[in-house]
């Protein structure tokens, strides 16, 4: 039944379950025997490997034991070797919770790199902060949020969202004059396009010429919905659809995209969910030129990148393996923690979370990447057009690197909240008030 | 030797001559252009494609439809352009002639976004109004017709004396007319006569058009105008209607399609079976896997893929769906709670195993050529894997009643559903009449796998998105019969799509939901309840 090319790809999925499992089995036993915990230090890996969400973690894990792979043959950490602590939360929020606990006081992690939902996030905000460790969250987000116990080496809203919507605006993209915006119904699609909305009218956009648009998760019967985009399309100005839809749901939207011949030089369709890894579900061939926003593409050129999919690939024993931007947000995010640690000799989270901030970490796209006072980096951002092969191609760019802004500007809740982790050891300092704790809408 | 010597003579001349016409023409416009494609940059590339298009030269034909198929190659060191032909070949594009020697080793396509594609588009417009392939040159009609320049005018006139085909003729005619009413200075009788062509096409375009012209104009232009903007709102009312009911039969299909096994399992046997879904994934991940070897193997069968993936999906899906019968739920008969904990681990023992052998990402199942694409039919647009999924749902549902009612194994069926002691005392082995009816109904979950591989996921959580959906079809249908579930997988269908275009995808669902919450309410056993005792085992 199965093809070579299958089994080959079977192989190390299941040697590194097995792997994880033990890895897993062996935490917990060091974990009772002090003697072992001293050897080593443990990083701890929360990301799906069952469930809803496994589609899009599971690679998260594969690079996490990777680079922690890459760092022990490099000699480990302050001469100690590095473990990875891998638990499966499932795609279950509140079980996210209770495994970053388990990593967290049972197995005694130095920092932990994890979740992909916002949701999943919020879940484990409570447990990092009384306990007082170190997350690491790689996924682009949307905003509104700084946590003393949170790196976030995603995008910020405006590190993803308003410069694609600035490229579509600019006569490169097309000088679009009405905007769909789509999205499936949680968080991080809604936020975004309330920031979106609101920065679109801010531009002049009239309100009419602005749609937005909710599924469910999951949906998979886009008839409707994009014969809308059409009619709303054909109103004589020139259209584009700006989608937060989420992993699942987008085959199917393309697939319908594709058969009722929207072509991207018609209505351009500009996603912030889509990625390589996405694209490999896909007969990519009619998408040709829609677009995706991100802060790194596989298809970049650059020796970093090119060194870095190399090992990636022998690592994982595939050589069509792809790589996407929340994997670079890990590289990154990593390499920082691991300066960090190194600069004050010590894994104790109080005083690595200070030495964080001003830590430098070359980005796989050829520039330096900064960890801001607000727990952000500093990020290109790339808008690349879906190529006939599934990869992109890179059409526009960031000038420099743009500095994540926690509180965005264009919301009238949170204009005012600054986060400055370092002077004013706040997350949501109010301009306007002078006062630490100010709530965002 | 007099011939020789001619022959030597006529050569030089020929060399002569080509090198006078490459010295020439290295001063042309054609020649400057390729300079920019050489830049990447995109408003370089811009700039040569207008310049070239525009250039005369024969070459910018072959160039325009290479740049526009990737095919378009330069290298930046030494400044040269190479077309690259079907067949790997590559041309230098200065001359036309086979490229010689080493291509450059640092040659790279000419890259194009959606800007260049679009004026890509607009240079080969005018051109193609002419192409002798009449596909083509309705294509290119409908594109003058959206983009309206006034340039294009005299071209489309041109087409127009000479065009035989009908429904090109037609679109060249609106397009004119889409041309004379967006200008300014027609006269009112041309606008007036152009409106007309603008309503008889009667769609979204039309209406934005006519709603887009200026509010000064003549008295009987802005009555005219008016009128045909009534008319085509009517119109498209009315398509709308057609539009959606389209949809919802479309979606009701798929929803028959997912349910139509759990009518068997469920409905008929009474058996609980959450793993019903996972018998839909398995049926999609055979498709892959058929896909897989014909890509690796015989490429030239692609086309036949589904109709190869059908009775294996079918075999593979039934063999598993009566493994589990035979082991886990055959003990468990009467016990609903028991089956349905047990079936849902079964699901998730599945779905897992599904992950590990194929890894947790999208695998990807392509449409065969005829699976993709759509057609026009009046005022909306058919897609055709939809349509093919509502025809193939028509045939399962018309096998599953005719094998139910004509076949001894349909029988023996409807006997131990109706009276299992009956059924026994007669001499009926019960216990392999249920292993063969659940296995029955999880091969045609399999089949439904297939279907759905070609507008869903093949993810390990495919099947997870269509339990509850089926769940609801088959109990609002009424359990235990066939028709139930076609009615109410239709109805289902219809009232969401037409509850979508006002309420939105996430509130017609809950609509759909509160009804069927109600309903079951009024009538415990669904639209269609069985009377008797038939249900009560």
């Amino acid at each position: 039944m199965f093809t070579s090319n299958q089994t080959a790809a079977r192989r190390p999925t299941a040697r590194k379950w097995l792997a994880a499992t033990a890895g897993f089995a062996f935490a917990v036993t060091g974990a009772i025997s002090s003697a072992q915990a001293q050897d080593t230090i443990k990083v701890g890996v929360l990301h799906s490997l069952s469930g809803t969400m496994a589609i899009s973690e599971t690679t998260l894990k594969d690079t996490m034991l990777f680079l922690i792979d890459e760092q022990n043959k490099k000699g480990g950490l302050l001469g100690k070797k590095l473990e990875a602590v891998v638990v499966d939360p499932a795609s279950n929020w509140p079980l996210f919770a209770e495994k970053a606990r388990e990593l967290i006081s049972k197995n005694k992690v130095s920092a932990v790199f994890g979740c992909w939902t916002s949701v999943s996030r919020k879940s484990v905000l409570p447990v990092f902060k009384e306990l007082n460790s170190i997350l690491f969250y790689p996924v682009q987000y949307e905003g509104e949020e700084s946590e003393r116990n949170v790196f976030y080496t995603g995008a910020a809203p405006n590190q993803q969202a308003i410069p694609a919507v600035d490229y579509l605006m600019s006569k490169e993209g097309g000088s679009v004059k009405r905007w769909v915006l789509a999205g499936t119904d949680y968080v991080y699609p809604r936020t975004t396009n309330k920031i979106l909305e609101a920065y679109l009218i801010g531009k002049g956009v009239k309100k009419e010429d602005i749609m937005i648009n909710y599924t469910p998760f999951g949906h998979s019967d886009w008839q409707t919905i994009v014969s809308d985009i059409k009619k709303f399309g054909s109103a004589g100005k020139k259209t584009g659809v700006v989608s937060t839809i989420n992993g699942d749901a987008n085959v199917p939207f393309y697939k319908e995209l594709g058969n009722q011949g929207i072509k991207a030089t018609d209505i351009p369709v500009v996603a912030f969910s889509v990625g390589e890894e996405e694209l490999a579900g896909l007969d990519t061939k009619p998408l040709l030129g829609h677009l995706a926003a991100w802060n790194y593409f596989q298809s970049i050129k650059n020796p970093g990148n090119a060194e870095f999919i190399k090992k990636w690939q022998a690592f994982t024993k595939n050589p069509k393996r792809v790589t996407n931007d929340p994997m670079e947000a890990h590289v990154i995010g990593f390499a920082m923690w691991v300066k960090a640690v190194e600069k004050v000799k010590s894994t104790d989270p109080d005083k690595v979370i200070d030495a964080l901030p001003g830590i430098t970490a070359p980005n796989l796209t050829g520039g330096t990447s900064t960890m801001l006072p607000n727990h952000h980096i500093t990020k290109p951002v790339f808008v690349g057009e879906i190529k006939a092969d599934g990869q992109f191609d890179v059409v526009w760019k960031t000038k420099g690197l743009v500095p994540g802004d926690a509180w965005t500007d264009f919301l009238p809740g949170s204009k005012d909240l600054e986060s400055d982790w370092v002077k004013l050891k706040c997350g949501n300092y109010n301009t306007v008030t002078k006062k630490c704790g100010g709530q965002a809408s | 030797m007099g011939k020789f010597h001619d022959r030597i003579l006529a050569f030089a001349v020929a060399i002569g001559l080509i090198v006078a016409a490459a010295g020439f023409a290295h001063a042309g416009p054609y020649e400057d252009a390729l300079e920019k494609f050489t830049t990447d940059e995109f408003s370089d590339t811009a700039e040569a494609v207008t310049a070239v298009a525009t250039s005369g030269n024969p070459l910018a034909a072959p160039l325009i439809a290479a740049l526009q198929d990737g095919r378009l190659q330069f290298s930046a060191k030494d400044k040269k352009v190479l077309i690259k032909t079907a067949d790997d070949k590559l041309i230098d594009a200065e001359t036309g002639k086979p490229f010689a020697g080493t291509p450059p080793d640092d040659l790279d396509t000419v890259r194009v976004n959606n800007r260049l594609r679009g004026v890509i588009d607009a240079a080969n417009g005018a051109l193609t109004l002419m192409a002798p392939d009449p596909n083509q040159r309705y294509e290119s009609a409908q594109q003058v017709f959206k983009s309206r320049d006034a340039a294009v005018l005299p071209a489309v006139e041109k087409a127009l004396e000479s065009e035989k085909v009908a429904r090109v003729k037609k679109v060249l005619n609106e397009a004119r007319a889409a041309i004379l009413l967006a200008a300014d200075d027609t006269s009112a009788a041309d606008r007036i006569a152009a409106i007309e062509f603008i309503r008889a096409r009667g769609d979204q375009d039309s209406l934005a058009l006519l709603q887009s012209l200026p509010a000064d104009l003549p008295a009987d232009v802005r009555a005219a105008a008016n009128g045909a903007i009534k008319t085509v709102e009517r119109n498209l009312a009315l398509w709308n209607t057609v539009q959606n009911l389209w949809y919802g039969l479309s979606l009701g299909s798929v929803l028959l399609l997912a349910a139509i096994g759990l009518a068997i399992t469920f409905g008929v046997m009474g058996v609980i079976n959450m793993a019903h879904g996972e018998m839909v994934m398995l049926g999609a991940y055979v498709t892959y896997v058929v896909q897989d070897v014909i890509r690796t193997s015989y490429p030239g069968l692609f086309d036949y893929s589904l109709a190869i993936a059908l009775p294996l999906a079918f075999i593979f899906s039934a063999a598993v769906g009566i493994a589990i019968e035979r082991s886990v739920i055959r003990f468990l008969y009467g016990r609903p709670l028991e089956t349905l904990l047990a079936t849902w681990g079964i699901s998730l023992v599945l779905q897992q195993a599904v992950r590990v052998a194929f890894g947790p990402t999208n695998k990807e199942v392509g449409n065969p050529s005829w699976m993709s694409g759509a057609f026009d039919l009046g005022g909306i647009l058919i897609t055709y894997n939809r349509m093919w999924i509502i025809l193939f749902t028509a045939i399962v549902f018309a096998a599953l009643l005719a094998m139910l009612r004509f076949t001894r194994l349909g029988l023996e069926m409807r006997a131990v559903t109706q009276n299992r002691q009956m059924a026994a005392a007669v001499g009926i082995r019960t216990a392999r009449i249920d292993a063969l009816t659940f296995g029955l109904g999880s091969g045609i979950a399999g089949l439904a796998g297939v279907a759905l591989s070609q507008i869903d996921n093949v993810s390990p959580n495919l099947g997870q998105g269509y339990i509850i959906d089926s769940f609801m079809v088959v109990v609002f249908g009424g359990v235990g019969n066939l028709w139930g579930t076609l009615v109410g997988a239709l109805t289902l269908g219809i009232a969401n799509k037409f509850l979508e275009p006002f309420a939105g995808a996430v509130l017609a669902k809950i609509a759909i939901l509160v009804f069927i919450i109600l309903f079951i309410q009024k009538r415990p056993r669904g639209m269609f309840a069985l009377k008797g005792r038939a249900i009560e085992a």
